[in-house]
């Protein structure tokens, strides 16, 4: 294996994956805790120390901006830069540019961080960045389409693999949604203020069309670029139907960019969009299943895996969450549903069982997959890994039912009328009534941020293994050279 | 020509066309990558790549347990 992937290390440019792989886990740490704390703030409030950057609207977007961009980008350009070497069986295109795009990137996520608890946000959800973050955003994301179009001209296999389609639409999707989200006229110069260039209903659509197709191309079409190769990979068998994948993609394609506008439903917007964008939802769900039917069908015949390989229970578990995770969605965007569930946590508690029971759970598989592969050693201990699983999935757990009983309580205690037609409960009733679940969601926000720390301390394991071996097979050498 | 243009600008007729072409475009794609044996035998076999780059060993933990 050191032969094979020491030739593997000349010839492709794993360094740059290196690099994000290790920005993820970072990320993914600090991310995550931060979800806990403001999390934990909701449930015992003098937790903001009456400190204004540690209040939750200055708080909630460095969590969001940690997960979604720093820990889930990071992973996406690490894995995108390792698949498209491996599928195209060619290095990356220019080591310079893939540099540019790492601290580009990181640059742009650290700063969103520091403002947010500055108080500097444009106020647009996952899109919260100021207008010089966002010009460099652009920039850095220009430079990696370029290296993805350029690396696959370059390519030595004739066919392009289907993982690579997903992330060649989630690299423009997003660089058309970024840039007409952000559209915004700076105030002058030397002010991080800006006023968008959409108004009213059209500025309330845009967001959405962004802040869904955020989970539709950032969260959910590059992840599944990950699994059409990850999840082969470490199953060590082909993708179950690869003309099940096609069609997976062109109906992902087709119909995401409909639906942002049921975040809007019962809103001041026109009614056939709202109604459409039902539609499409509904119609999303032949897609996400016929794509979670191909992953999971992948271990077909090779269900002992289960049992032995954690990797692989990673990997199963996120195809899992995904397939719920879009069974929810559909439902939730149906109007008489949504009437219930908007404006409450069990829309909290929907995202992030496609946050966590997805993004984040295929994410751990790939890098345990990749890491050593990339350090050229094998991974530390596998028994962390079962150890990461099981206080992951049970923080999931915990996190979800707690966001269903607290949205789905506070959806009816929000609409019961008595029988003059005045509001049963008060606004303050409502809230009480959540303290339990958001205990309860914290708890479960502490197993899963546990699970990452024992994953950080297990790759920092590996790559210090992996260092130890390096310098003992160098040493051997200069002595034999003696 | 500038009517031929303005003609979509119309939500009533680009929201039709824009269903026609997605619709028609969609049972096409369907239709090759479905139809036509040769084909999805060719299409199937790209399923391999993953498996061409020459990286056939799965590592292991060093856990005494897994060895």
């Amino acid at each position: 294996m050191a032969e094979t992937n020491t030739q593997n290390a000349a010839q492709y440019n794993y360094d740059i994956v290196r690099k994000f792989t290790i920005m993820a886990i970072v990320w993914a740490v600090l991310g995550m805790g931060v979800g806990v704390w403001i999390a934990s703030e909701l449930a015992w409030p003098f937790l903001n120390f009456d400190l204004p950057g540690l209040t939750f609207g200055r708080f909630r977007p460095v969590h969001t901006t940690l997960v979604i961009f720093g820990f889930g980008g990071s992973a996406l350009f690490a894995t995108s830069y390792y698949v498209v070497q491996r599928t195209c069986q060619v290095r990356l295109y220019s080591d310079a540019m893939a540099k540019f795009t790492f601290w580009g990137w990181q640059i742009a996520v650290g700063l969103a961080a520091i403002t947010y608890m500055m108080g500097y946000t444009q106020g647009r959800e996952y899109a919260e960045m100021t207008w010089p973050i966002d010009l460099l955003i652009a920039v850095t994301w220009v430079a990696y389409f370029w290296i993805y179009v350029q690396t696959i001209r370059r390519r030595s296999q004739p066919h392009i693999y289907v993982a690579n389609w997903f992330y060649i639409a989630f690299i423009l999707a997003t660089a058309l949604l970024h840039i007409f989200n952000n559209w915004a006229a700076p105030v002058n110069l030397f002010s991080l203020t800006s006023y968008s260039f959409h108004a009213g209903v059209q500025d309330a659509m845009t967001q959405w069309w962004y802040g869904h197709n955020a989970v539709g191309f950032f969260l959910t079409a590059a992840f599944l670029g990950m699994m059409y190769y990850f999840v082969p990979k470490q199953a060590g068998r082909p993708v179950y139907s690869y003309r099940l994948s096609i069609i997976h993609f062109w109906a992902l394609g087709f119909m995401y960019m409909w639906v942002g506008t049921h975040h809007l439903h019962w809103t001041a917007i026109p009614d056939w969009t709202s109604t459409l964008a039902a539609t499409f939802s509904i119609m999303l769900l032949m897609p996400s299943w016929g794509g979670m039917i191909n992953g999971i069908m992948t271990l077909s015949g090779a269900w002992d895996k289960l049992r032995t390989d954690p990797i692989m229970l990673f990997m199963i578990t996120a195809l899992s969450f995904y397939g719920m995770s879009t069974f929810e969605g559909p439902l939730m965007s149906l109007k008489s549903v949504n009437a219930l569930s908007h404006y409450t946590d069990w829309t909290i508690g929907h995202v992030h069982s496609g946050a966590l029971g997805w993004v984040a759970l295929i994410s751990f598989g790939s890098i345990y997959h990749l890491l050593p592969r990339l350090y050229d050693t094998k991974l530390y201990s596998l028994r962390l890994v079962y150890v990461h699983f099981w206080l992951a999935t049970i923080g999931i757990v915990l996190y979800i039912s707690a966001m269903w009983v607290a949205g789905i309580g506070q959806g009816l205690l929000l609409r019961a009328f008595d029988d003059y037609g005045n509001l049963a409960y008060t606004f303050v009733e409502t809230v009480s009534f959540l303290h339990k679940p958001y205990v309860v969601r914290a708890i479960g926000g502490m197993f899963f941020v546990s699970g990452v720390i024992v994953m950080a301390y297990n790759i920092f394991m590996t790559i210090r293994q992996s260092k130890r071996e390096q310098a003992e097979i160098e040493a051997k050498l200069a002595a034999k050279m003696a | 020509m500038s009517d031929f243009f303005l003609w979509f600008t119309r939500p009533d007729n680009s929201k039709l066309f824009v269903l026609i072409l997605f619709f028609v475009v969609y049972t096409l794609i369907i239709l090759y990558v479905f139809t036509n044996k040769k084909r999805s035998k060719r299409l199937e076999s790209y399923k391999n790549i993953p498996f061409e780059d020459g990286d056939e060993t799965t590592p292991k933990s060093k856990d005494k347990e897994h060895e």
